[in-house]
């Protein structure tokens, strides 16, 4: 009996934890063009509005450029710092560690608030340059974090072993250090990806009327003019989320199997 | 190939407060298999890091040959290494793992996969090169960790504990084949261990290392006869310690009391005498277990009670209590009579005068 | 001498001089992440604080006025009493979820950890979206509440206090069960039952052997999400009204509406302050948020 209400209990919060994201779904292909469900009739009409405003379509490419820019960035300047703060020598290292994570700790809304201080006298609001500078700020520690724990996980026996072969350290880094750790890389690079495309709180500030993001421009939209578009918008960001994640989740969980056995 | 000299010149490396290597010298001959044996924390992993570069001495010279290596840089050094856990990269395949050496020397294609075939056919391992590492078992991995330090055809070959994660079986079977390997190329070896049984079938010397400083270097057979001290005697092979106390010590004649146990006459001068101690000394007697013979009860000055027999294939292991609580190790060939005994049997203990090694008490 | 405990820890803190990098090397890695942090991070908020002691002249006024307004102090207490319902809601949403998580098998256990990974991996403003969606005056839940006769005129859902608490419990969940789960995940499954066979009931089991040892993960749940809810913009802004306005929106609004940016940063200040302050409190916990929406 305690087992059925236990299960019960459980089926409620996990209804309650997915029921949004099947209801912006359901709602981005029904056919009623105020919010009803459930939805009636099937059509992709949502869609296809969405692909054909140039609004929607400037602030998708503009969000696009960000997040595409924000992720090399990020990933190159993170993983350097993952191997000093792993592998090096650095004096004060504990407080460059807790500096490099403090971008997560601190709230979004002081972080955007603050930028938009800094980068409106500077012309960087609406702008691709501004939006880059912040979202790898932001980024950035999601890969530290990552690639740190995938060389944490390296032997380091295996660079001292190519430096023993007549590597350099280049040589050793590239041909035995980075194949390695790789996946902790890419994953990286996906979770910088999504913090910059995901972002909305810096993005809400630091958006200009021609520089918008489409978490900017759904902010508006879902504010002044609730239509199914946003829904259909909506499912296809969570889409591409969800592909980024699953596949890096997926990736983990084979790479977690394989050392297992 | 063939191997080069080494010599280390007084190296010093301290960590903070701890002094990993004290002033460590040793001189290896060209062709030689040198093994650095002592428990953990003794330095020999230290110094070997320093030989291959990955440590830099605070002091003190090595040579390799007549080159100067001190401060070259590890990836010049041309010295090969097979490390604790092989250390073979994860994502090649063995015969890119093995060519890798090569590949930094930038020898040209078929160079390598010649060098390879070669390096391959000596660790007998051919048909495995397309392979990842994690698909070989152990030995194998071992052996193409071998290969790969090998395949530069380097005049010296560090290894690093490289037997310690096999089981026993594996392990006796790939002490053979280095040893083999070692002496048909002539290459000089420095290899680390800790475990002593291994550096006695191995070595042609061994360094005794003990909290960084060098305790004993010779062959096997002298550190095993002939220890220098009560450390190098407790750690190479087996070895039963009596505290006493000098009671006599003339040109003829050396007595122990062996505290509530009696004593041991010694004949004075059959016995190596590590140490020559005064009356009333306090003294530590050092006998092998298979030094040690049982006699019938009360026909010695010192007697013991049977407290357990283990069988171990080739013998038979006595332990046996003195009276003052000593226990001794007595190791019996399982054909020699005396097998008979069972536990809480008396015996009586006779210890050979030239078999008893002396050192005084304090050192332990 | 890696063998050896004590000497490796010593040496782990030192790395070895041609194992690791130099420290000319590290500093030179570290540099643009440095110059990155300094530029974009630092200087901004840094500014941002100053303003807020300096402008016009050095003052504490713009401090002296959030303790002087009511209406300043009711926002403060309504932030912590927010952020504490929703820390403990999703704690005791949170917790038996982890639980199912860790001990779950086969396709029930992708089930369980697809509900709490999608919503974590979707947007923080799709899901406002559609908690909009949900509690507006003719959305799903008011249509259901009029069906089943429980009232008859539309209740008024979004823009309260209870609309925010429901999202932000629902967006904040993930990251109170992902800690959780993975404290339980590493305590074996024959410690409960090692305890049920010294005769321990089942509940006993749980509540002397595994609750006590998943706490580590508990705290840092609890921490994350609590300081997640503090510093929340996203979804107040869009689910709460003017009735619920927290320290977050209350800064939005007067850097965009009133453009009091001194008053601005030392509300911020106050802000990132609480937040420091619980992030000192546990900062072992802040390793575990690996998430994503700071909203």
């Amino acid at each position: 009996m305690a087992r059925v209400f236990a299960g019960l209990g459980l089926s409620l919060v996990l209804f309650f934890l997915i029921l949004p994201t099947l209801i912006v779904i359901s709602m981005s292909v029904g056919t009623s063009s105020y919010i009803a469900f459930p939805p009636e009739g099937f059509t992709f009409k949502w869609y296809a509005q969405y692909f054909q405003d140039p609004d929607w379509m400037a602030a998708t490419w503009f969000s696009l450029r960000i997040a595409g820019i924000t992720t090399l960035a990020a990933t190159v300047i993170g993983t350097l710092a993952a191997i000093a703060l792993v592998r090096g020598c650095l004096p004060g290292k504990e407080f460059v560690q807790a500096v490099t994570i403090a971008p997560l700790v601190v709230p979004h809304i002081v972080v955007a608030v603050a930028l938009y201080l800094t980068f409106a006298p500077l012309g960087l609001t609406g702008n691709l340059y501004g939006f880059v500078i912040a979202h790898t700020m932001l980024a950035v520690p999601y890969v530290v974090i990552t690639v740190g724990a995938a060389l944490q996980r390296f032997d380091p026996a295996l660079e001292l072993a190519a430096l023993n072969c007549g590597a350099t350290r280049l040589q050793a880094f590239f041909h035995v250090v980075l194949p390695n750790i790789l996946p902790g890389v890419a994953a990286g690079g996906v979770f910088a990806f999504l913090a910059s495309f995901d972002e909305a709180t810096v993005a809400f500030f630091i958006s200009g009327i021609e520089g918008k993001t489409i978490t900017r421009k759904m902010f508006e939209d879902i504010d002044f003019n609730l239509t199914p578009v946003i829904a259909a918008v909506s499912t296809v960001l969570t889409l591409v989320s969800l592909a980024l994640m699953g596949t890096i989740e997926i990736a983990r969980r084979r790479n977690e199997a394989n050392s297992d056995g | 190939m063939h191997g080069a000299s080494v010599s280390l010149r007084e190296l010093d490396k301290r960590y903070g407060r701890v002094q990993a290597v004290d002033q460590v010298a040793i001189d290896i001959r060209p062709g030689e298999f040198l093994s650095l044996l002592g428990p953990s924390g003794s330095g020999k992993t230290t110094l070997l890091m320093m030989v291959a570069g990955f440590e830099q001495p605070d002091s003190g010279v090595i040579w390799v040959g007549d080159r100067d290596i001190t401060h070259v840089a590890p990836n010049r050094r041309d010295i090969g290494m097979v490390f604790q856990r092989y250390a073979l990269f994860p994502h090649m395949t063995i015969a890119k793992n093995i060519a890798f050496p090569l590949r930094m020397r930038r020898f040209s294609k078929e160079m390598m996969s010649r060098a390879v075939a070669n390096a391959l056919e000596l660790v007998q391992l051919e048909g495995f090169e397309t392979r990842l590492p994690s698909q070989l078992s152990g030995g194998q991995q071992q052996r193409v960790a071998v290969a790969r330090a090998l395949v530069f055809k380097p005049p010296l070959l560090l290894m690093d504990e490289p037997l310690g994660a096999l089981d026993k079986k594996l392990r006796e079977q790939m002490q053979i084949e280095i040893k083999r390997l070692q002496q048909s190329l002539g290459i000089t070896v420095i290899y680390v261990t800790h475990d002593q049984e291994e550096a006695l079938t191995m070595s042609d010397r061994i360094a005794v290392m003990r909290e960084g400083h060098l305790e004993q270097i010779g062959s096997p057979t002298e550190l095993y006869d002939a220890p220098a001290t009560a450390f190098v005697a407790d750690f190479i092979g087996k070895m039963n310690f009596l505290d006493g106390e000098c009671l006599r010590h003339d040109a003829r004649c050396f007595e122990v009391a062996i505290s509530r146990s009696g004593t041991i006459v010694l004949d004075s001068g059959s016995h190596p005498l590590v140490t020559s101690p005064q009356r009333g000394a306090r003294v530590r007697l050092a006998v092998r277990p298979e030094r040690i013979e049982l006699v019938p009860y009360g026909s010695q000055n010192l007697n013991g009670l049977v407290e357990a027999v283990i069988f171990v294939g080739s013998s038979h292991t006595f332990l046996v209590r003195l009276a003052g609580g000593e226990l001794l190790h007595v190791q019996c060939q399982a054909s020699r009579a005396g097998n008979s005994l069972c536990e809480g049997d008396r015996v009586g203990i006779s210890i050979p005068s030239n078999s008893v090694l002396v050192f005084p008490q304090m050192e332990c | 001498m890696p063998e050896n405990p004590v000497l490796r820890r010593r040496i782990r803190g030192r790395p070895l001089s041609a194992g690791g990098y130099g420290t000319t090397a590290s500093l030179v890695l570290v540099s643009p992440l440095i110059l990155l942090l300094v530029s974009a991070f630092a200087y901004p908020v840094g500014r941002l604080l100053w303003n807020s002691v300096f402008t016009p002249e050095p003052t504490l006024a713009h401090y002296a006025r959030i303790i002087a307004e009511p209406l300043y102090l009711i926002v403060l207490w309504r932030t912590f009493e927010i952020a504490f319902i929703v820390t403990a809601l999703a704690f005791l949403l949170g917790y038996p979820v982890a639980y199912a998580m860790a001990r779950v098998q086969g396709r029930r256990a992708i089930l369980v950890a697809a509900c709490v990974l999608v919503p974590l991996w979707t947007s923080v403003l799709v899901r406002s979206y559609a908690w909009i969606v949900l509690l507006q005056r003719n959305g799903i839940v008011n249509t259901v509440v009029q069906e089943m006769g429980l009232s008859k005129a539309p209740l008024q859902l979004l823009y309260t206090e209870g609309a925010v608490i429901l999202a932000m419990t629902h967006v904040l969940l993930p990251f109170m069960v992902l800690p959780i789960y993975s404290t339980l995940r590493n305590i074996p499954d024959e410690f409960a039952k090692a305890a049920r066979n010294l005769g321990a009931s089942a509940p006993q089991a749980f509540l002397r052997i595994t609750f006590p040892l998943s706490l580590p993960g508990a705290a840092a749940g609890t921490l994350i999400t609590f300081i997640l809810a503090l510093g929340f913009y996203i979804t107040p802004a869009l689910v709460g009204g003017p009735s619920t306005l927290m320290m977050s929106t209350l800064i939005a609004q007067q850097t965009t509406e009133l453009l009091d940016w001194p008053f601005a940063g030392a509300l911020s200040a106050i802000l990132l302050v609480s937040t420091l302050l619980l992030a000192a409190l546990y900062r072992r916990a802040l390793s575990f948020s690996k998430g994503f929406s700071n909203g």
